[in-house]
């Protein structure tokens, strides 16, 4: 692999750039591998890449229908934090969270991971209780949060008005070292490190059935012919019903669009992300300048991409209340992606009815942070056959032995 | 703007009049019930990519529950219809078969 660093842009920049190569490799599909993901999201490519590098498993391909990280990865607000409630949430997210401090270096690839800090306001007396609890359960996980009063929260973030009329902010949940990452960065960064590796990706290339015997997957059948694997990982998010029906199962999962948009571009004027999830909004500002918001998820299924209008009215309206400064910006794009709804609002890393068939899903609306630990589990449970210690807790059988891994939040929504 | 007709009050009734309820025609289990049938009712869903059975209620309405056939990945509306169905009706069979020849139903076998 050519390796980047300030000395290759020195030298590029003497030659006009013309020496850089391909970041990852596109070939067609071979006839079989050990183990096929499905879906080159970011949970797919991470999986992948942990499959090589802390298991030695390269005869490995990853096949997306679209391109890589067109999917949810590629669609999201970047948001990382690893302030949860319950224990395997926060074990499996910090893990994430504190893979993504060093990843720029491990995968030599720059994802920009920017831990500026993210404040969750608490504007109900219901909210400051609830984050008070979080704030000592995250002690005992050896999470870093605190929760801090509202002058600090004016410190930190001095565009919000915390004597808001209907909403004043009381106080909020803040961790330091959560922040945002560059969400393409992510998937490209593991794809060519997964391509280094001799794993194959492939792109436009959907897969159309599941192919099994005795109940043993033996491959899948593609829009590029039919390919035969020992085992099979499904990555594919707000498509994980689809794939299911195809390997023979249900899943607890319903698919609903949830949108973001972002502003005209303006000059530095908040370094932190602020949730704020009463009146349901998220707001942080890119590198660009663009004020990038988090709206809300529809109420009925749909693979639509799009969501509903009403739901730019009621997060903006909210937004405005809390940050009075955008009331007059314009709002340049909007976008949807479809994400994976769990009842208990936790991710599924786990086995399924089909032998040899892995499922990770059910990441809904706040899987991006997640990418690397997720990945990092994935790969130890298609590895060795039986979930690790980390995903452990988010099998199927959850929902049957009625051991949820209760994350939702009052809006059913974060991010 | 998704637009549903209420069969009982007549309103074409915009989504920010109507509260979206889930899968339609799912088969309650209870006591009694094995697991796996208890788990399949509470949790799993078909959550098609195309034609969804429904259910919504007209909260900002006449407040009554109805249901609806619609496609997931384009919102067009088949049709809506009773609550007092266990299954889809006929013609609402037919007219999805119309618009999506080739469309396989689960409740005609
Ligand atoms: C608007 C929005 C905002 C969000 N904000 C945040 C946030 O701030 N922080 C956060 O942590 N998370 C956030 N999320 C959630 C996060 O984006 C997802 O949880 C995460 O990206 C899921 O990654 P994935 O790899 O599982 O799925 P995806 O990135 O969706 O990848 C799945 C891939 O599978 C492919 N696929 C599907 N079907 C097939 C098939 N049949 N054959 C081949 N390939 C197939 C798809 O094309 C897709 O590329 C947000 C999501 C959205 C939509
Ligand atoms: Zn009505």
């Amino acid at each position: 692999m050519q390796r980047y660093s300030v000395f290759a842009v020195a030298r590029e920049a003497m030659r006009q750039h013309t020496g850089w190569h391909r970041a990852w490799a596109s070939r067609a599909p071979r006839k079989s591998y050990d183990v096929i993901i499905v879906g080159a999201g970011g949970h797919g490519l991470a999986t992948a890449y942990y499959l090589g590098k802390n298991h030695g498993l390269t005869n490995v391909a990853v096949i997306e229908k679209g391109w890589l990280g067109g999917g949810n990865t590629g669609r999201n607000t970047t948001i990382i934090r690893s302030n949860y409630l319950q224990d395997p949430s926060a074990a499996i997210y910090e893990k994430a969270r504190s893979l993504y401090e060093t990843i720029s270096q491990d995968l030599n690839y720059n994802v920009m991971f920017s831990p500026r800090g993210v404040m969750m306001l608490a504007q109900t007396e219901h909210e400051i209780r609830g984050y008070q609890r979080t704030a000592h359960a995250n002690s005992l996980q050896g999470v870093q949060t605190e929760f801090i009063s509202p002058q600090r929260v004016k410190e930190l973030c001095p565009i919000i008005e915390i004597r808001g009329p209907r909403y004043p902010v009381l106080g909020a949940l803040w961790q330091a070292r959560g922040g945002t990452a560059r969400h393409d960065a992510v998937a490209w960064g593991y794809a060519r490190a997964c391509s280094d590796m001799g794993m194959d990706i492939i792109q436009q290339c959907e897969v159309t059935g599941v192919r099994s015997e005795n109940g043993q997957v033996t491959g899948v059948e593609t829009t590029k012919g039919a390919i035969g694997c020992n085992k099979l990982g499904i990555v594919v998010a707000g498509h994980s019903g689809v794939l299911a029906e195809m390997a023979g199962f249900r899943l607890p999962i319903e698919s609903v669009a949830l949108q973001a948009l972002v502003s005209e571009p303006i000059k530095p004027c908040m370094d932190v992300v602020v949730m704020a999830n009463t009146v349901h909004g998220y707001m942080s500002q890119s590198d660009k300048g663009e004020m990038v918001i988090g709206g809300g998820a529809d109420g009925y299924n749909n693979y639509t991409q799009r969501g509903s209008f009403l739901h730019i009215e009621e997060t903006v309206r909210a937004l405005v209340e809390t940050f009075p400064i955008i009331s007059r910006l314009k709002m340049l794009r909007q976008w949807g992606g479809i994400v994976d709804m769990t009842g208990d609002r936790s991710p599924i890393i786990s086995p399924t009815p089909l032998g040899n068939c892995f499922i990770n899903c059910g990441w809904g609306t706040g899987g991006f942070k997640a990418i690397p630990g997720s990945g990092w589990a994935t790969a130890e449970m298609i590895a060795r056959g039986t979930p690790g210690p980390l995903a452990a807790a988010f099998g199927l059988e959850r929902f049957r032995e009625g051991r949820f891994i209760d994350e939702s939040v009052a809006a059913g929504v974060a991010h | 703007m998704l637009i549903l007709h209420c069969p009982y009050c007549g309103v074409d009734a915009d989504e920010t009049e109507l509260a979206p309820g889930g899968e339609a025609h799912l088969k309650r289990f209870g006591p009694g019930s094995s697991d796996a049938e208890f788990e399949a009712y509470l949790f799993q869903r078909e959550n098609p990519k195309g034609v969804h059975f429904e259910r919504w209620r007209h909260a900002n309405g006449c407040g009554k529950w109805f249901h609806a056939a619609r496609c997931t990945t384009t919102n067009e509306v088949f049709g809506t219809y009773s609550a007092q169905v266990t299954e889809p009706p006929r013609d609402i069979h037919d007219k999805i078969t119309g618009k999506r020849p080739g469309w396989l139903s689960r409740w005609l076998s």
